[in-house]
């Protein structure tokens, strides 16, 4: 069968909704995209950990630290689910780490902002976890199957993410003026970050079309962002707070709220490595994994001499 | 302090979770690899909820409106009770896994005697927590044979956190006034703790130390540096803004 | 082939040229890996959840509790070395599958039975 023929059947495959699995034949280009988006969405469930980390030891009551580590906890599993996932197109996880630490793969740029109050555990919680379940939600469908199956366990995890950001902000509104300042300063910081999150406008991020072909994705930037703020309007009601945008409205004619300019100048900083966190970020990372070398080693050298201690009895 | 000797007791047990709970937390997102990075942070979990226990029911037993926040929050060095072992600092993998095998196994003795205690709120924790426990010693004491047996390196590792920390494991069987008054004999647990440790060091090559002397303090309140440090971390946000809900 | 997808993966991240370029050292230290089975509840079957490292099949179990049960999702655990499975081929699906395809007669529906009958 020629490798034209194969395109077609992997395409019509596609198109009739029937998802990839790992010994399938897909182009090479659609193993890479994969191996790219999946290990790249891992290396951002890992690396953000750490700046809600820092807050686990300082949480104002142990029912909060317990559950900041509980969710945090769980985005190590979302990671390790995740390069799962990458694993079955035939890379290792110690592979695609390198690439982290080597700063060729990349991850979320949102966690290369601080987190500088309590409050800002909750803002992470509702905006930035509230961003990603929607990537994530779409993402379920996404046309690789062990990538779809480790997203429907992520998104089942998620929505405890989200609905305790927003509750433990829920709480600091109706607290003292200071707690309610923390709030507000909070939902600032992050909101145009989170904006970001859903990567440039589609006029600019050009060849998604492939991606959209291949159903690795389904929806656009834009469209998520949209989705993502006419959502948030309405909740941050509920705060009786505010999102530092004048500009936003209701427009009738589109059904959804205008918001004002998004600066890409920032964004595109942060990507280039000049974020307020990107070095801590990526040497937190590095630092971790160096200093487990002999651990590893460790375990490993005690399983094979385990093996062989059984062997020869 | 004048508390009640089973307040005092229970203040100790809820003492000692919470500040390893916390040290072990130290680990979340920087662990040696990921799935140990989520053990590590189970086992940390585990100590947190065992903490919010006791703490609850040592607020009940004090009465005038403490909260488990309360005393997790707003005692001071001085008041805390927790053994100098756990509020030592996390080190390497060698020290957080020996120094969690070390009180994990005291933690199983102790709670199987705590089973039949005459308190039966006290008797009711342990019951709940030893499934926990159990679950610790065998995944800390597993890490002590790989450390032990793997290489060279993780080897003179082990050894090292053995000669750090052996200083600290004797507080653990010397009895503090609210423990006898509590009915709790801790010192009928070396024994057995001792057996434990010694043939899990077998199995990992390492020896056992022949230094008796003990360092104490911890349990009545005379704490290392380091707990200071962890407690105005800790207690940070409380005591900034007092009297706040979070 | 050099197909480079100008994209961003996964909404902020710029994938372009990044990540999943095999390492010319090929993998080293990693543990072994290890695929994941649990069973849900008493009376269910082992269904596979998916992978982790461990150095032995001891650890890979303690490590599935940890990883894959942190939610009670399982009364029951088995653990694989993947490299252990051995799978069939997609290209050999016709012949593995489709034979079955005709033997409508192994299904209960294949058989009209008058409506009176009830409980078969």
């Amino acid at each position: 069968m020629s490798v034209h023929n194969l395109e077609q059947l992997f395409q019509d495959k596609i198109d009739a909704e029937i998802k990839i699995e790992p010994l399938d034949w897909m182009p090479e280009a659609y193993r890479k995209t994969n191996i790219r988006q999946i290990s790249q969405h891992a290396h951002s469930e890992i690396v953000g950990m750490l700046p809600e980390g820092n807050w686990i030891s300082r949480a104002p009551s142990l029912k909060r630290k317990a559950i900041l580590l509980a969710k945090v906890q769980d985005e190590a599993g979302h990671g390790l689910y995740l390069y799962s996932a990458c694993e079955t197109l035939g890379i290792s996880r110690e592979e695609t780490i390198n690439d982290l630490h080597s700063g060729r793969a990349k991850y979320s740029s949102i966690f290369n902002y601080p987190t500088l109050s309590w409050a800002d555990m909750g803002a992470v919680g509702w905006l930035v976890d509230g961003a990603a379940i929607m990537n994530q939600v779409m993402l379920t469908r996404t046309s690789y199957g062990p990538y779809a199956r480790a997203l429907v366990r992520i998104c089942k995890e998620e929505s405890f993410h989200q609905r305790q950001g927003f509750e433990s902000l829920l709480v600091l509104s109706r607290g003292s003026a200071e707690q309610r300042a923390m709030c507000q300063d909070a939902i600032n910081r992050w909101w145009w970050p989170a904006l970001m999150m859903f990567g440039p406008r589609d006029s600019e991020s050009t060849n998604s079309d492939q991606s959209m072909k291949w159903k690795i994705k389904r929806k656009t930037n834009d469209e998520l962002r949209q989705q993502f703020i006419d959502m948030c309007v309405d909740q941050v009601k509920l705060l009786g707070m505010t999102l530092p945008d004048p500009d936003l409205k209701w427009n009738a004619d589109r059904n959804h709220y205008d918001f004002g300019a998004i600066n890409w100048d920032e964004f595109w900083q942060v990507v280039k490595g000049n974020g307020p966190c990107n070095r801590e970020r990526l040497q937190a990372r590095k630092q971790a994994w160096e200093d487990g070398v002999w651990v590893r080693e460790a375990a490993a050298a005690h399983a094979t001499k385990k093996r062989e201690r059984a062997n020869a009895a | 302090m004048d508390v009640n000797p089973t307040t005092e007791f229970v203040l100790h047990l809820a003492d000692n979770a919470l500040i390893l709970g916390q040290r072990n937390a130290e680990w979340c997102g920087h662990g040696p690899v990921l799935e140990q990075d989520i053990a590590i942070s189970n086992i940390s979990l585990d100590l947190i909820g065992q903490a919010r226990s006791f703490y609850q029911y040592a607020a009940e037993l004090q009465g005038n409106g403490a909260t488990e926040d309360s005393l997790a929050y707003l005692r001071n060095e001085r008041q805390f009770r927790n053994c100098l072992l756990v509020e030592q600092p996390k080190g390497d993998w060698a020290t957080t896994t020996l120094r969690q095998f070390f009180f994990s196994t005291y933690q199983q003795l102790l709670f199987q005697q705590l089973l039949s205690h005459s308190d039966e709120r006290i008797a009711a924790i342990a019951e709940k927590t030893l499934k926990e426990v159990n679950y610790h010693v065998r995944w800390s004491s597993e890490w002590v044979i790989r450390l032990g047996d793997g290489t060279a390196e993780s080897h003179r590792r082990l050894e090292q956190a053995i000669q750090d920390l052996w200083l600290f494991t004797g507080e653990l069987f010397t009895s503090t006034h609210y423990e006898i008054e509590s009915g709790v004999d801790v010192a009928l647990l070396r024994s057995n703790w001792e057996e434990k440790i010694r043939s899990n060091f077998e199995e990992a090559s390492a020896e056992m130390p022949t230094n008796v002397f003990a360092r104490t303090g911890g349990k009545t309140g005379l704490h290392s540096e380091h707990l200071g440090f962890m407690l105005a971390e800790l207690q940070y946000l409380q005591r900034s803004f007092p009297g706040c809900e979070w | 082939m050099h197909t480079y997808i100008r994209r961003f993966f996964y909404g902020d991240i710029p994938g372009q040229e990044s990540g999943g370029a095999p390492n010319p050292q090929g993998p080293k230290n990693d543990w072994p890996l290890w695929e994941v089975f649990i069973r849900s509840k008493q009376g269910l079957d082992h269904k596979h959840v998916g992978s982790l490292h461990a150095t032995d099949a001891q650890m890979a179990i303690e490590n599935a509790r940890d990883v894959y049960t942190r939610r009670q999702e399982g009364v029951s655990i088995w653990v694989v070395k993947s490299q252990d499975i051995h799978a069939s081929q997609p290209e050999e699906a016709g012949e593995l599958y489709d034979p079955a395809a005709d033997k409508i007669y192994r299904h209960p529906t294949f058989y009209d039975l008058p409506d009176q009958i009830n409980h078969m």
